[in-house]
């Protein structure tokens, strides 16, 4: 079997590796597809369903797609920002993110996205949802309020830390995470350091990066990615 | 006195895999599987407790909570309230002194709401305990809470049995099987047995070939080529296979299987072992929903008497190598199990959560073993292909679509019950069979299916027509669409099991749209917001449950315009005696800019 | 220079801490520039407190928190033209809107009776009929009529609001830096 194949997104070809998911290897490329659960280091969840992309015409999730050979992607359409807006709209609603008073903010992956996507308001129902802040362990908060079920930690403890500290329990509107015991988190651990939003904090951190010298204040998330590719200019 | 609960983790030898039994078992004995028989499992079977709580959490008949020495389950599917529950939930309030969703102080009876428990041809139904209780009525209640309270045992409910095999000492349950038309395929008599004889005498090429020829198309909905899936698992490399039957049906308005377990359960294991000498594989799963528990014991007795007859075991017809087992795994109340990979995960005692495809199930499924997953009826029909061969099977139904289908028929008709009609048969043609001479709307293939109306019923029953797993649900003029899409919507939002965004959230939000359209305050940018994201939802959706689940609305928008533009044609605004209720309760007077905002409502 | 051909704006505060304000007044001396072009009508700014004229653009800082301040935006929305949602509160709920996961009555509860510096030896609730009542969650002003624009930012910078007015009035696109979209 040949460790290379081809494959074109929006119409350029690339090459990508065997074993690679189209998110990675567009990545490669300089091709920034959104994505919000997805993580290079961890094995994708597919639960946020940003990323997704068209693949020969069908609606796939790039970060759980492996590449093959000839597959046509198509990244950029109207239909397709028009699925990510919303599926970010969404989980803007679903939660409670006070972007005003997060100490995530300038550093949430959520936010950056929204401001890539142009969102200036949101379509549906904002819910205020009752959910709890765990501060019971020394080192760590978790705060449900901003928790958005990607399942970065839950993957990391499992698979990374060789822990399963973490779990998601529940179903439906009710799924959350849930955390065994406060002794088997470590504040070291990969799952502590995953979090893509303001839903896990390491205690006695906050602000130590000033607001303004945060990771997306000057550049949007993706640019890094785009850098890559001379071609591409980031919205 | 050894721990209960250790005991029922070394009867299952202490396998993570099987945490679903061990859990099902603790819940039935202690009445709920509460933080601390979950330290335990976990402890034993070397896990961490929050694994153990991950699973339970997630099964609507397991919980951390009691639910009741005796849980009392009325169905709460659309069919179930057209035909009373909610009288009959009354009455159960009044005679227990609780409301629904509660336990007694006693902690004797929980009174629960759960979604369709696969009886609409004979609603409203409940479960009391694993008993199904069929076509309730208020005015029985009050005994039945009696003889309850006293015997403190649900089959002291006294009952006639209901036909055919409802009666078999093993059931002895009053659900009727109102098998109302049998077709050649699946609900006819077949000799018992020559289908495994023929296929251990064939090879397993030659089965792939038989059914891939027959044009033989999954029943459980998705429509799959069956052929190709066995080819695919056989193809697989693994040292161990497995074949799943998918009996978790749960589809609102879904009945068919139940039926087919019932009166023609030999048949779905032959297919099942046929399926096996195709493959290669050496386990089988029957997944049983939770809702059929009371037909567990009965399918035991059918494997047994298949295993004594040699037909299942080592050497299965004498033909040596030829080993193949089928064990019962319980669901436990989760519509989305029903999805194969879900199914899977469940089997191996996880949560119901769908996994990612690809690696698709025939690559790597249960236990990362190459494995099939197929409906009920899809292996009857594999027993019938082998049985009559493809050619003759192609003989039924049209060329997309061979065979026959079953169809569960429910709602405003004076014959609901099990047909059995070829494909290509019309819609038309069925509401005559049913005799319903009012029909407004047809729901076909349940809640994920679609909604016809008059001008579709020469619509026909075909997979590149109508595709159904099977559903037929008749709603006649007095029904009130909108509310029904509600109550589906309702059903969708109980079952998503929340791992994927557009799932977990856009049936919330369907549902809530569709609630303040139906009480008239919904805003005109409504109707295109839920267009929108009912299309998201389709595209984006991780599995079958969030693709198809905006379809009630959809198909409605679609079908019945009027019922959404109507409710649009005057908007009123801003609902601010809503807004202001709870300070209103505490100021004792109304908002005082309520009686203007009235006056150009 | 006549009255009549300049645009009108109108503003106001609704369940906001007049930080979008305090921010449109830190466009400093382009606060001269701007009175070139527009009038200002109803607004604290001038102190107007009912709509004399209809208005081009309305801004509205803040959610709606009480039945006054819904009725005030709808006031809003019949007298402006464009409506635009200034700052999170106004988008969002914002952080008035972090009372909305707790009943009511236990908010008025902590706020009147069991707070720690509250001396309430009645322990009477405000009920007087003057007074607003409280919605039973602060929504953003989108939820309770239709709003043209957002704008984001807690508050929005002075050179945001800038940048969108101007834009608004010379009835070209909104097209703010990188920089200057924040939710924060």
């Amino acid at each position: 079997m040949p460790e290379e194949v081809t494959l074109t997104i929006d119409g350029k070809k690339i090459t990508a590796k065997i074993g690679q998911s189209i998110l990675e290897a567009a990545e490669e490329n300089g091709v920034y597809i959104p994505h919000l659960c997805a993580l290079q280091e961890l094995h994708s969840t597919g639960a946020c369903r940003v990323c997704m992309v068209r693949i020969d015409g069908r609606y796939s999730a790039s970060c759980t797609q492996p590449v093959s050979d000839g597959l046509q992607v198509e990244v950029e359409s109207d239909e397709l920002l028009e699925i990510r807006k919303m599926i970010v709209e969404m989980l803007f609603a679903e939660g409670n993110h006070f972007c005003p008073c997060c100490e995530k903010s300038g550093n949430c992956e959520l936010q950056a996205l929204a401001y890539r996507l142009g969102i200036d308001s949101v379509r549906f129902p904002y819910q205020f949802p009752q959910r709890e802040v765990d501060a019971e362990h020394p080192d760590v908060f978790i705060d449900h309020n901003r928790c958005i079920l990607c399942g970065r930690c839950v993957e990391a403890s499992r698979n990374a830390d060789h822990k399963t500290a973490l779990e998601f329990i529940g179903r439906g509107k009710n799924k959350r995470l849930a955390v065994t015991g406060i002794v088997d988190l470590d504040r070291a651990d990969k799952a502590v350091s995953v979090c893509p939003v303001g839903a896990i904090l390491l205690k006695r951190q906050a602000f130590q990066v000033p607001l303004g010298q945060r990771r997306f204040d000057h550049e949007p998330i993706g640019a890094e990615v785009e850098s890559r590719n001379p071609e591409v200019r980031t919205p | 006195m050894s721990d209960p609960i250790v005991t029922i983790c070394e009867h299952y030898h202490r396998d993570r895999s099987r945490l679903m039994d061990i859990v099902r078992e603790v819940q039935a004995r202690q009445g709920q599987v509460s933080p601390e028989a979950e330290a335990v499992i976990a402890r034993e079977l070397g896990c961490k407790p929050v694994e153990v709580q991950s699973t339970v959490s997630f099964y609507a008949f397991l919980s951390e909570r009691p639910v009741g020495h005796i849980p009392i389950r009325l169905c709460n599917d659309v069919v179930d309230r057209m035909a009373g529950a909610a009288e009959v939930a009354r009455a159960f309030e009044r005679e227990l002194g609780i409301p629904m969703g509660s336990v007694t102080g006693d902690g004797l009876f929980g009174l629960h709401w759960t979604p369709c428990i696969g009886m609409s041809d004979q609603a409203p139904a409940a479960l009391i305990g694993d008993l199904p209780v069929t076509r309730l009525r208020p005015e029985d209640v009050p005994e039945l809470v009696e003889i309850l309270r006293l015997s403190k045992d649900p089959h002291a409910i006294p009952r006639e049995v209901g036909d055919g095999n409802n009666a078999h000492p093993l059931v002895r349950s009053m659900v009727h099987n109102n098998i109302r038309r049998s077709g050649p395929v699946c609900l006819s008599p077949w000799p018992r047995g020559e289908a495994v004889h023929r296929a251990a005498a064939m090879d397993p090429r030659e089965i792939l070939e038989t059914i891939g020829t027959s044009g033989l198309r999954g029943r459980g909905g998705a429509a799959f080529p069956t052929g190709m899936k066995w080819r695919f698992a056989a193809q697989a490399p693994g040292a161990r296979k497995t074949v799943i039957c998918n009996a978790d049906e749960g589809e609102p308005g879904t009945f068919k299987d139940r039926v087919l377990l019932t009166e023609q359960a030999g048949m779905v294991v032959e297919g099942m072992i046929i399926a096996a000498r195709a493959i290669g594989a050496d386990e089988g799963i029957l997944y049983l929903r939770g809702e059929y528990e009371y037909l567990r014991a009965f399918l035991e007795s059918v494997l047994q008497e298949y295993r004594a007859d040699g037909l299942l075991g080592s050497s299965i017809a004498g033909l040596g190598g030829f080993d193949f087992d089928i064990r019962i795994q319980m669901g436990a109340g989760a519509y989305v199990c029903g999805e194969e990979t879900a199914l899977i995960s469940s089997c191996e005692g996880r949560r119901g959560d769908p996994r990612n495809k690809p690696p698709f199930p025939a690559q790597k499924g249960y236990l990362d073993r190459p494995t099939i997953v197929n409906n009920v009826e899809t292996f009857c029909c594999a027993t019938r292909i082998v049985l009559g061969g493809a050619e003759w099977f192609r003989s039924l139904g049209t060329e997309s679509s061979p065979g026959t289908k079953l169809l569960s028929v429910s709602g405003d008709c004076e014959r609901p019950g099990v047909y059995e009609f070829e494909f290509g048969t019309p819609l038309s043609s069925v509401l005559r069979a049913v005799q319903a001479d009012d029909a407004q709307a047809l729901l076909v293939g349940g809640p994920s299916g679609q909604f016809v109306q008059e001008a579709g019923f020469g619509r026909t029953i075909a997979f590149d027509d109508l595709g159904t797993a099977g559903a037929v649900v008749v709603f006649d003029h007095s029904r009130d669409l909108l509310e029904i899409v509600e109550q589906y919507m309702e059903f969708f939002c109980e079952e998503s099991c929340g791992y994927c965004t557009p799932c977990r959230f856009g049936n919330e939000v369907i549902l809530q749209i569709v609630h303040r359209l139906r009480t008239g305050w919904g805003k005109p940018e409504d109707l295109d917001l839920l267009r929108e994201l009912g299309q998201v939802m389709r595209k984006a959706s991780r599995c079958g449950l969030g693709q198809t689940s905006a379809n009630p609305v959809l198909s409605t928008m679609d079908q019945f315009p009027h019922i959404y533009e109507s409710q649009i044609a005057r908007p009123r605004g801003f609902d601010l005696a809503a807004a202001t209720s709870q300070a209103e309760a505490l100021a004792g007077h109304p908002s005082r800019h309520l009686e203007k905002e009235g006056d150009h409502a | 220079m006549t009255t009549a051909v300049k645009p009108r704006i109108a503003t106001v505060s609704l369940a906001g801490c007049f930080g979008c304000h305090m921010s449109l007044l830190d466009i400093d001396e382009r606060l001269l520039d701007l009175v070139e072009i527009v009038d200002f009508d109803r607004s604290p700014i001038d102190d107007i407190k009912t709509f004399t004229h209809r208005c081009a653009i309305g801004l509205v800082e803040g959610g709606c928190a009480n039945d006054e301040n819904v009725h005030v935006l709808e006031e809003f929305r019949e007298n402006c033209d464009i409506l635009v949602s200034i700052g999170e509160c106004a988008r969002t709920g914002g952080i008035p809107a972090l009372r909305n996961s707790i009943p009511l009555a236990e908010c008025l509860d902590e706020a009147y009776r069991s707070g720690p510096t509250v001396y309430n030896p009645t322990g009477t609730l405000p009920t007087d009929e003057e007074l607003p009542l409280l919605l039973n969650r602060v929504v953003p002003c989108h939820e309770v009529v239709r709003i043209d624009y957002h704008v984001m930012g807690c508050p929005p910078s002075a050179e945001t609001l800038w940048q969108v007015l101007t834009a608004l009035l010379s009835n070209e696109k909104v097209q703010l830096p990188y920089e200057l979209i924040k939710y924060d």
